[in-house]
C-alpha cells in the first residue's frame, strides 16, 4: 500500500519575502464554485445571507471577509471560500467542489500594486480598484482571480497546476519592484 | 485597443479572442435552403466603418460579447452581451 501524503499546491515556495512585500499560501479551506439557476440570484443570496452571512456577490465585487468569503467569479459565478456550502444552496444554484484545484496565495505590502502592474493589464490605483474589489484577468498569460482584501493585500488564484509558474512571475516582479527602493 | 466589458469595465485588448462578425446571432432555419447556408457561413460584408463582431472575453467574465467597432478609425463604440442581443433577437 502506497503511503500517499496531502501537501497544499504551494508546498516548498512560500512564504517568499522580498523588500517589503511577503507573499504567503492561504490556508487549505473549501473552494466551492456557485452558479445561480436562471432568475433566482437574489433567493440564493438571500438564502446566503442567512446561513453564511454574505451576499452573492455582485461583478467585480466580493462579500464577507477572511474565513467566509464569496467571490465574483465570471458571468453568472462566484466562489464561496472558506465553509463549507449550505445544503439549502443546491435549491438556487449549481454548486460545485473547486477546494483541490487552485493555488491560493496572498501578495501583501508597500508595493504590492506596483508589483501586480507589472503583470497584468489592470487599473489598480487605490482610487479604482477597491477593497473588497475582485477581478478576472491575466498575469502572466495564466487566467487569475485577483481580489483586493487590504489596503495593501491582495489574494490571487491560480489553477493548481500553474503555482511553480506564478511564484515565479511573482518572485521576479518583486525583486524588479524592490530594486528601485 | 481597448474593450469595455459591460461586466468587467474597460480592460485591455489581450484578455479578449476575436471571433468575427456577429452573424452567429441570426442563424438561418435548418430547412432555408443551401444558399443561405452558404451566405451565412463563409460570405462577409468587408465594410469601412461601423461592424458588428463577436468577442469573447477569454481572459476575463467568459462572456460573448457583441462588440461596435468602426474599422476606418478602429474606434471601439460599444460592446453587449452576446446573451442579452439573443434575448432581444428572439
Amino acid at each position: 500500500m502506497v503511503e500517499l501524503s496531502a501537501i497544499s499546491p504551494c508546498e516548498g515556495l512560500l512564504p517568499v519575502t522580498i523588500g517589503n512585500l511577503t507573499v504567503t499560501e492561504e490556508p487549505f479551506v473549501a473552494i466551492t464554485s456557485i452558479s445561480p439557476h436562471k432568475s433566482r440570484e437574489k433567493d440564493l443570496s438571500a438564502i446566503m445571507k442567512a446561513a453564511h452571512g454574505l451576499a452573492f456577490p455582485a461583478p467585480g465585487r466580493s462579500t464577507g471577509k477572511a474565513g467566509a468569503r464569496a467571490i465574483w467569479f465570471s458571468q453568472g459565478q462566484a466562489l464561496l471560500i472558506g465553509p463549507e456550502p449550505d445544503a439549502g444552496l443546491g435549491a438556487y444554484a449549481a454548486l460545485t467542489d473547486q477546494s483541490d484545484a487552485w493555488a491560493v496565495v496572498r501578495l501583501e505590502g508597500a508595493g504590492a500594486a506596483d508589483v501586480l502592474a507589472r503583470l497584468m493589464p489592470l487599473d489598480l490605483r487605490p482610487s479604482v480598484f477597491k477593497r473588497g474589489h475582485t477581478a478576472r484577468t491575466e498575469l502572466a498569460h495564466m487566467l487569475v482571480s485577483l481580489t483586493k482584501v487590504g489596503d495593501k493585500s491582495f489574494q490571487i488564484m491560480v489553477f493548481r497546476s500553474m503555482a511553480r509558474t506564478l511564484v515565479h512571475d511573482l518572485k521576479t516582479a518583486m525583486e524588479a519592484v524592490a530594486a528601485r527602493g | 485597443m481597448r474593450i469595455r466589458c459591460p461586466l468587467c469595465g474597460e480592460r485591455d485588448r489581450r484578455e479578449f479572442y476575436y471571433k468575427g462578425a456577429a452573424v452567429a446571432l441570426a442563424r438561418p432555419d435548418p430547412g432555408a435552403g443551401p444558399e443561405v447556408w452558404d451566405a451565412y457561413l463563409h460570405l462577409r460584408d468587408n465594410p469601412c466603418g461601423e461592424t458588428r463582431e463577436l468577442w469573447y472575453h477569454e481572459a476575463g467574465c467568459l462572456a460573448w460579447l457583441v462588440v461596435t467597432r468602426d474599422t476606418g478609425t478602429h474606434e471601439m463604440v460599444g460592446a453587449e452581451l452576446a446573451s442579452q442581443q439573443a434575448l432581444v433577437a428572439s
